[in-house]
Order: C-alpha cells, then sequence, then structure tokens
C-alpha cells in the first residue's frame, strides 16, 4: 500500500509528500500510533493534513496512509444517549480504554456495532427500495424508536429480511437487489461524511414554532422547527445557561448539544444534570432524548472544527427517520476560531481580524443544513440550528456575529447590562429580532389566541417606547413626563419584571407553557388598557401605583401553577375591582 | 536515548536552527551544551524537511554556532515530581533554585499533560470561604474552579491575592497546597508573597516556580505548564486540596507573541498568534476535580489588562475560558476601596449551585440594586443630587454603605459567610421593600 511521509510539522498541522493518491478531505492514519488526520489541501505530490490529536513525538518521514474516504462517522442505533468527542469517538470508552486524561490514537467507532438490537421489520421481500426507505423499526431508547433506512445509493427489491428478533447492529438483516441483479447488504448501521449534508426529498416552509418555554423567546421572538437562531453575547451573559434551558425545555425529539470548545466543568454539569432532569412530555430522563458532544476547549483543535459537522450530521439522520432535532451549538465562536487558528497554521491570507476568508462561506453551509423537510421516506422531520456566539470583546460588530447574522433567521442578542443587573435570560428585547413572525402567525392563531400575534406586538410597541422616554428621562429626569407616559414606564418595568425575567431555577418558571404566556400578556395589558382609562379621567398615576396591582401582576410567575391558570382569572378581577373601587371613589369624590 | 550533534545553522532571539536530524521529533525537549560547559533546556517548535526550530527556555546569550552541542533527549519535557516538593522553590523551567540541592525521585511526567475526559470530571461544588465579603457573597469561590483576577496595572492585586491564599488555607485542613508560578514578577513581588507565606505558616505547603523579571523571558512559555503539572501531581495522585496561582498570564501571553513573531507566524489580534486561545485552554482547563480521587485544582490566574481594557484578547479569551472573573477597578482603588472589585464586572459562574437559596437570593438582590446605583449615579451628574426622587436618593446612600462598609474591608478582617450575609442584609434595609424584588 503507498503512502506518504511527513515533511513539515507545526502544531496540528503537518505537510506530507509521496506517491501515493490522497483526495481532498480524505481521513488518513499517521505514523506507529495511527493517529487520524484529514486532508485540507493538496499541492503536487504534497499534501496538507489537519491532525484530530495532538501531535508531539511525531516524526519527520513517519508513514501516512490514506482511507480514500472522506471524515465519516456511524450511524445506527445506541447513538442517542452517548456522550462523544468531536469527530463521534464515544468518551465513556475512551475512560475505560485511558483512564480519567484522554490518551491518543484510540479510534472506536461512535456506535457500538456489536450490541444487540431487538429489530422489528416494517418492509417485505418484493417490495421496492431506495436511499431512506424506512425497512424497520429497534427501540433506541424508552421514547425514541430509531428507524432503520435503506443507506444511500441503494435501490432496488428487497429480496430477503429478516425475521422479528434481536441481532446485532452490524449483521445483515436485509439484501437489497438492484436492476442490474447486484445483491446489497444493509444493516442497522450506516457511515456517512460528516461535511455532505444528507439528502431529503423536499424543504419545506418552516411554520410550527419550536416551543421552548421560554417567555422572551416563545412570544417576542420565536424560531420555527427548522429554523436557525443565533445567541451572541459576551462572557457572563447568560449564554449557556439560556442553551441549557432550551436543551431542556424545547418541544424537540431529540436534542444534540454540542459542547464545541466548551469549559469542562460545565460539560460535566451537563452530564450529571441531564440524566437526572425529566423531559417534560414523558417523564423519561432528559438523556433518553439527548445526545452530547463534548469537545471541550483544551482537546484538540481540528476536532474542534469537525464536531459542529459531527452533530449536523447526527441531527440529519434522526430528521431522516421523522424527528424534530433541535441542535444546541456552543460555541459557534470557538469553531471559528478553529477555523483561524488552523488557517494561520497553514500561513493563509488572512481576511478579517484575521479569520479565513471562507468564514462566512462555511457558516452559510452549516446553517444552511437545518430546515424542515419532507423526508425520503415520506416523512415530516426537521432539524434546527441555536447557535450561541461569543463576540470577542463583546463586541457585535466582530466577523462571527456579523457573518452570522446574515444567515440565522432569529437573533437573540444577549445584553451585558441586563445580566449584570441579573436580569435573566438577558436577551435584549431592543437588538433581538425573529423573522419567522409571518410564518408562525397562523400557527399562534390557530393553537394559542387569535389575540396573541396582537399583543405580543403590543407588549413591543410599549417596550420600545419605554426605551425612548428612559433615554429622555435620564436626561430630563422622570418628573416632567405626563402620566400617561409614567404609566408606560410603570407597566414596562411590570413586563421586564414579571414577564421577561425568568427564573430558571424555579420550578413554576423555569419553563411555561404557551398558554399561560398568553394569560400573562393579557393580564398586564388589562392593567395597562384601564389604568390608562383612569389617567384619561385624569387620576393621578400615583393613586394608581398605590393599588399595588403591579405586584399581584408580579406575583403570577411564580406563584400560580402552570396548570392552575384560573388562578390568573382571579388575580384579574381582583386587579379590575381595585381599578373600579379607585375609579367609584374618584367620581364620588369629584 | 541520547543523540548529539555539534553546531547549529542560525539563531534569532531566542529560537536556533538546526539542520533537521534523522530522528527528531516534534516537541521534542533538547538540550544545549556551550562552550563553556553550561547547559541550557529547549524544545523542538517546528520541523521541516531541513530546518528544525528549537526554542531555548534559558536564551541564547553566549551561544555560538560552531560550538554548540545539541543534545536531542527522545521526549517531551518533563518534571520530576515528588511531595518533596511543598516548601522549595524552583525558577520557570522546575530546576531548584534554593539550598536544598536537587530533588530527588524516579515520578516524571510530560509538562504538556493530556486533557481530562469531561466524562471523568465532576462538577465543582464545595465553597471556598476566603473571608473576604465581596468574594464570599457575590464571587464565590469553588474548589476545582478556575476564577481570574483581570487587574490594572498599579492596581494591589497582590494583596487580595494574598489575603485569598491566607484566609483559604487556613481554613483548611494539612492536605493543602498551593502552587505558585511567578512569571516576570518584579523582585519585589517574589519577596512580598514569600515573606507574608513565612507570617501566615503556610510557606511549608507552598511549591513556588519563580520566573523574574530579569529572567529569560521565553522561560515563562514553561512556567505555568510544570506549575499545574506538579499541582496534578499533588491532586490527583497524593489527593491534595491545591489552589493554583499564576500571575502574571499577560507576561506569559506576550513571550508566546515574541516566539510567534520570531517564527514568522501569521498574527491575529493584536499581533497575538492565532492558537492563543487553545493555549489559554491548555493551561486554564487543566483545573478541575476528577471522579473518585479526593485531591483537587482551583486556579486563580492573575492578569493585567493593558490599558484596563477588558476586551483586549489576554481579558477576553480568558474570560472565554474560565469560570467567571474577579475584575479590579481603578475607580475604586482611587476612592480608596479595598480590595478594588468592581462588582459589575465580576462573576463566578459555579457559585449557583454551591450556595444556598437565602445566599442566591441575597447576591441577586445586591447585583441588581448595585447596578440601579449606577444609573442613579449618572442622573445624579446630571441633575445634581438634590433634584433626585426619594427613592434615588436612597439608593445613592446604599451605593456608598455597600462600597465603604461591604466591599471596603480592613486587611485582617475575616468575615465568614454568615457575616457577610448579615451585613449585606442590613445594607439592603436602606432602601424600601418595594425597591427589593429578588429577596
Amino acid at each position: 500500500m503507498s503512502y506518504k511521509r511527513v515533511i513539515k510539522i507545526d502544531g496540528p498541522v503537518m505537510i506530507a509528500q509521496g506517491d501515493a493518491d490522497f483526495a481532498m478531505h480524505d481521513v488518513v492514519y499517521i505514523g506507529k500510533e495511527g493517529l487520524l488526520g484529514e486532508v485540507i489541501k493538496i499541492e503536487e505530490d504534497k499534501a496538507t493534513i489537519q491532525v484530530y490529536e495532538e501531535t508531539s513525538g511525531m516524526k519527520i518521514g513517519d508513514e501516512v496512509y490514506g482511507t480514500s474516504e472522506s471524515l465519516s462517522i456511524y450511524l445506527g442505533p445506541g447513538i442517542i444517549g452517548k456522550v462523544f468527542d468531536g469527530i463521534e469517538r464515544p468518551l465513556n470508552k475512551i475512560k475505560e480504554l485511558s483512564g480519567d486524561f484522554i490518551k491518543r490514537g484510540i479510534n472506536i467507532p461512535g456506535v457500538d456495532l456489536e450490541k444487540l438490537w431487538h429489530f422489528m421489520p416494517k418492509a417485505y421481500v418484493g417490495q421496492e427500495v431506495s436511499s431512506g426507505t424506512i425497512i424497520g423499526e429497534v427501540d433506541e431508547t424508552k421514547t425514541i424508536k430509531n428507524k432503520i433506512m435503506i443507506p444511500n445509493g441503494i435501490s432496488g427489491k428487497i429480496v430477503s429480511i429478516v425475521q422479528e428478533g434481536d441481532y446485532q447492529a452490524k449483521e445483515t438483516i436485509a439484501e437489497v437487489e438492484d436492476e442490474n441483479g447486484n445483491k446489497v447488504q444493509v444493516s442497522m448501521v450506516q457511515k456517512w461524511p460528516v461535511r455532505i449534508p444528507r439528502p431529503y426529498k423536499n424543504r419545506l416552509i418552516a411554520n410550527i414554532p419550536l416551543v421552548t418555554g421560554q417567555r422572551v423567546i416563545d412570544t417576542f421572538f420565536p424560531i420555527a422547527k427548522g429554523g436557525t437562531a443565533a445567541i451572541p453575547g459576551g462572557f457572563g451573559t447568560g449564554k449557556t445557561m439560556l442553551q441549557h434551558q432550551l436543551a431542556r425545555w424545547s418541544d424537540a425529539d431529540i436534542i444534540i448539544y454540542i459542547g464545541c470548545g466548551e469549559r469542562g466543568n460545565e460539560m460535566t454539569q451537563v452530564l450529571e444534570d441531564f440524566p437526572k432532569l425529566q423531559d417534560p412530555k414523558n417523564n423519561q430522563s432528559l438523556m433518553e432524548r439527548t445526545i452530547l458532544i463534548a469537545n471541550t476547549s483544551n482537546m484538540p483543535v481540528a476536532a474542534r472544527e469537525a464536531s459542529i459537522y459531527t452533530g449536523i450530521t447526527i441531527g440529519e439522520y434522526y430528521r431522516d427517520m421523522g424527528y424534530h432535532v433541535a441542535i444546541m451549538a456552543d460555541s459557534t465562536s470557538r469553531w471559528a476560531e478553529a477555523l483561524r487558528e488552523i488557517s494561520g497554521r497553514l500561513e493563509e491570507m488572512p481576511a478579517e481580524e484575521g479569520f479565513p476568508s471562507y468564514l462566512p462561506s462555511r457558516l452559510s453551509e452549516f446553517y444552511g443544513r437545518a430546515g424542515m423537510v419532507e423526508t425520503n421516506s415520506n416523512q415530516i422531520g426537521s432539524v434546527s440550528i441555536i447557535g450561541a456566539v461569543s463576540p470577542q470583546g463583546s463586541d457585535f460588530s466582530e466577523p462571527v456575529t456579523q457573518n452570522t447574522k446574515r444567515f440565522v433567521h432569529v437573533f437573540w442578542g444577549l445584553d451585558r447590562t441586563l445580566a449584570y443587573s441579573r436580569h435573566y435570560p438577558a436577551v435584549n428585547w431592543i437588538i433581538s429580532y425573529s423573522e419567522y413572525i409571518d410564518n408562525l402567525d397562523d400557527w399562534y392563531k390557530e393553537n394559542i389566541d387569535e389575540k396573541f400575534m396582537e399583543d405580543r406586538k403590543m407588549m413591543l410597541k410599549l417596550l420600545t417606547e419605554e426605551n425612548e422616554l428612559l433615554e429622555i428621562s435620564r436626561v430630563v429626569g422622570q418628573d416632567v413626563l405626563s402620566d400617561s407616559k409614567k404609566l408606560i414606564l410603570e407597566v414596562c418595568r411590570a413586563i421586564r419584571l414579571g414577564f421577561l425575567q425568568q427564573s430558571a431555577v424555579a420550578k413554576e418558571d423555569s419553563s411555561v407553557p404557551l398558554i399561560k404566556q398568553y394569560k400573562m400578556m393579557e393580564s398586564v395589558l388589562n392593567i395597562y388598557n384601564k389604568s390608562l382609562e383612569l389617567i384619561e379621567k385624569g387620576i393621578p398615576i400615583s393613586e394608581i401605583k398605590n393599588l399595588n396591582i403591579f405586584e399581584k401582576f408580579l406575583k403570577i410567575k411564580y406563584e400560580v401553577g402552570n396548570d392552575e391558570l384560573d388562578k390568573i382569572d382571579d388575580i384579574d378581577k381582583e386587579i379590575n375591582k381595585k381599578i373600579s373601587t379607585l375609579e367609584k371613589e374618584y367620581k364620588e369624590h369629584i | 536515548m541520547r543523540i548529539e550533534y555539534l553546531g547549529i545553522e542560525g539563531i534569532n532571539g531566542p529560537l536556533i536552527f538546526i539542520e533537521t536530524p534523522k530522528e527528531i521529533s516534534y516537541n521534542e525537549q533538547v538540550e544545549l551544551i556551550l562552550k563553556s560547559g553550561e547547559h541550557r533546556l529547549g524544545n523542538v517548535i517546528s520541523v521541516t524537511e531541513k530546518i528544525t526550530t528549537i526554542q531555548v527556555y534559558e536564551g541564547t546569550e553566549g551561544i555560538n554556532i560552531k560550538d554548540t552541542k545539541v543534545i536531542l533527549k527522545g521526549k517531551p519535557i518533563t518534571l520530576k515530581l515528588s511531595e518533596d516538593m511543598l516548601g522549595r522553590i524552583f525558577d520557570g523551567t522546575g530546576k531548584p533554585i534554593d539550598d536544598f540541592g536537587l530533588l530527588n525521585s524516579s515520578i516524571e511526567r510530560e509538562i504538556n499533560g493530556s486533557p481530562i475526559n469531561p466524562v471523568s470530571r465532576t462538577y465543582p461544588r464545595n465553597f471556598i470561604e476566603t473571608g473576604i465579603s465581596s468574594i464570599d457573597g457575590l464571587i464565590t469561590l469553588i474548589r476545582g474552579q478556575k476564577l481570574p483576577i483581570f487587574s490594572g496595572s498599579g492596581i494591589n492585586h497582590n494583596e487580595l491575592t494574598e489575603r485569598i491564599i491566607r484566609n483559604a488555607s487556613i481554613k483548611d485542613s494539612s492536605k493543602f497546597a498551593i502552587v505558585f508560578g511567578l512569571m516576570g514578577a518584579e523582585f519585589e513581588v517574589a519577596q512580598f508573597f514569600k515573606k507574608s507565606f513565612k507570617e501566615s505558616g503556610v510557606l511549608s505547603k507552598v511549591v513556588m516556580f519563580q520566573n523574574l523579571s530579569n529572567d529569560p523571558t521565553i522561560e515563562r512559555i514553561l512556567t505555568p505548564k510544570v506549575a499545574l503539572t506538579c499541582a496534578e501531581y499533588l491532586a490527583f495522585d497524593l489527593g491534595y486540596q491545591v489552589l493554583v496561582v499564576l500571575s502574571d498570564m499577560t507576561s506569559y501571553a506576550e513571550s508566546l507573541r515574541e516566539i510567534s513573531t520570531l517564527k514568522g507566524e501569521i498574527p491575529s489580534r493584536k499581533g497575538y498568534p492565532g492558537y492563543l486561545y487553545s493555549d489559554f485552554a491548555s493551561i486554564y482547563e487543566r483545573a478541575g476535580m476528577i471522579e473518585g480521587l479526593e485531591g483537587s485544582i482551583t486556579e486563580l490566574p492573575i492578569l493585567t489588562m493593558p490599558n484596563d481594557d477588558i476586551s483586549h484578547p489576554i481579558p477576553d479569551l480568558t474570560g472565554y475560558i474560565t469560570e467567571g472573573q474577579i475584575v479590579l477597578g481603578r475607580e475604586m482603588f482611587q476612592k480608596g476601596i479595598n480590595p478594588p472589585i468592581n462588582i459589575l464586572d465580576s462573576l463566578s459562574r459555579l457559585m449557583k449551585d454551591a450556595i444556598t437559596d437565602e445566599h442566591n437570593k441575597i447576591s441577586s438582590q445586591l447585583f441588581s440594586s448595585y447596578s440601579k446605583v449606577q444609573d442613579v449615579r449618572a442622573l445624579a451628574k446630571v441633575l445634581g443630587e438634590n433634584d433626585l426622587s426619594e427613592i434615588d436618593k436612597k439608593y445613592l446612600v446604599f451605593g456608598n454603605e455597600f462600597e465603604n462598609k461591604f466591599i471596603n474591608q480592613s486587611k485582617f478582617e475575616r468575615r465568614t459567610l454568615e457575616e457577610t450575609l448579615l451585613l449585606a442584609k442590613e445594607i439592603l434595609k436602606v432602601l424600601p421593600e418595594s425597591e427589593l424584588d429578588r429577596i
């Protein structure tokens, strides 16, 4: 077998020269230990390789063998509930092999090929099948059925399929004969190159929201299933916390959490917490629907670069079975930084801020893989991507934030000032936006209430006005404002404290159903409208404040359970009573 | 394995270039023997077919092209380890420089370390009481955490560091150790720490690696790595609770930039190499706790923000890796508040799971009210204090009380957590109840 020899080593980048024929993005094995690498540049007989492991101790002249295969991962039952590194190596297995510290040169497939699964056939001999056709299923976890699909590139007639029973993941479960009479064997496992999107039949308009239970998101800046969102925020603004909340509460079938250059301790928190948390839909452990990819900041940089592709490939695999998948990538800036680091090692001419000029195209390729689709087996499935961005120097004009903004449809801008005053989630309602509002309009009207979007608009309008008023009053003081303007400040304060702020730890507040969100909106807008009437009748704002009706509203989020929404009506009645009493007293007074 | 070569191709600053020998490997340890017989330590930082680049940690003064012997060690740089290191002083590369002679040990580890497998970690939940109200109450330090101190030039961060060490250590059992890595520190700074360790009687628990400002700058690149290798041994082999203090990370990053420029690498932000983030991560991420093991590594790196700029690449990238930060503020310093902690910029990411519910609420309220103080102060500058509303005036009082009574704390006053929380409640009473929306 022909090979190339290493002629240059510089950190995670090597150059190898020789006769062997490598193709772009081919996976290679280097040296005696067989370190995993990927070809990223070819020039005559020289190939530049990014190495997925620490390169200390590698020598000039080490042999490099090609595999003629681009970086691929195993897809099959047994992925859910696992923790992988950036190239789908199961971290628990690595621990068994190398102890508490990660050693290099360990190559284990992401799917346990020997494990037995109870296979239930869903196809018959003689059936015409093609790529993506579902031929059977296994219970992958308590809540997720893994649907076994015909791998890409295979089509024809089933000539044999096994009976229901226990089979190893790698065993042949069916044989397909194509037009030319060639027989292909199909197992429960397939391989897929991570940098290539998996095919589907049709792309659909994303018009169902991904409900997250977070008020500022669901009500103000919703994301659709199959949508893309960015969470930019400097350090300490609560990005990771928000990502965790979304992973916990969003109503996707499967969650893939990519810790891309994340902190080890935070990853551990996810690893410890998620198994204990319950999936609100079925009271099973959250891990029954979660896949974690942990490539912490001190793990090899090339694997960090690959981690988001690994994540999205797994996401597309489950999408093809007809599931709604949500991917949390924390953080895409660390991924961009990996690109920059490798680009620097390649001595490429840098573009903005040292980032390579292909940063925007890579970002757009990544976010472009999200979407709601009709799969090859005529199911509806979706992949939503929520990417955290850590802008360097907390400056939203830096290249990663700016380019991400071009390719995502929802922008949840986190704000340092809000975070400092411990307003969480620190999503700034002035700079954030969602482009899905129009698409989702009908859904909210049909499923929640006709007035939902109207109320939302009203709330946003008030908040925007508050922003202006605060600016004016900063200069001239609040006293010069008219009572109706002061009312806006009061109402918005209530909206901020009682609606926008949401506690991740309080039991009733951690996640809130849409209907409660709607009722809370109605409640505060009712206060606003009624109070405005009073003010128009000449009742001073101080009298209204003394009614303590705002305090009543503030209590709703903690004191009204998510299943006792009638209490909100009682509170509303109480508020209305107080208001009408005041009105009466005032009339008598005159 | 020991292979010797004679002769060097070129020298540039701390880098020497030799013709690539056959058996050389990347990141290999190299020993240079000068004509005078002096030994120097280096390692291979880049190899091509023809030229190998070696960085020499003790500087290249006195090295000439013809007579210098290059010895390849056949392995990366290692550090000898022993429990006897406690109480000793080493140079920035790990050689003893006190009067107790060489370290006798058969245990040797590579200084670059390997990443801890995320599934092997345990999430840190043990709170370390420092006796300083602002830290215990609002930026709680947790065992296994990495919490940097962002300082500015001229601000007395050393005093704060010393206080944290003194208080954090005394409380604990005998299995407590401090690993101190000084990079480019002034002589006076090193003396200050030695003196105070002696006074508080913890000297026998300190391992000191010191690279002073007049030592070769390039040596600093090794210092955090040897310090952490020593810490890992003490923590994960011997079960010590180790506090690692690294001062000053800015000097470290500058050395890294120096080498990068000399190597002709393409610079990233402010001339720092593109891999600064990954490099920092390889240092900071060595903090933590491992499932089933006794010990822990808590890191307290100190860095000076050039021009007090928190968005400078060094504090910026650090903040993205560490679990929070303690920011010292020039304004606070000039007001005479000690420790001059800028509360609103500071944060401890791990505290929420390690403290009580009541503590959580109080700290949340303090943050929120104190941030309101800033708004009121800005308003007062425009309107004058007299024209403020009654509530706003109370905020001003609260702000002053908070800064002078809570944050400000005399050097030897040690407050328990209970005292800190009581004090916080006392000060919050300045504000009317309607303003306390977090408690």
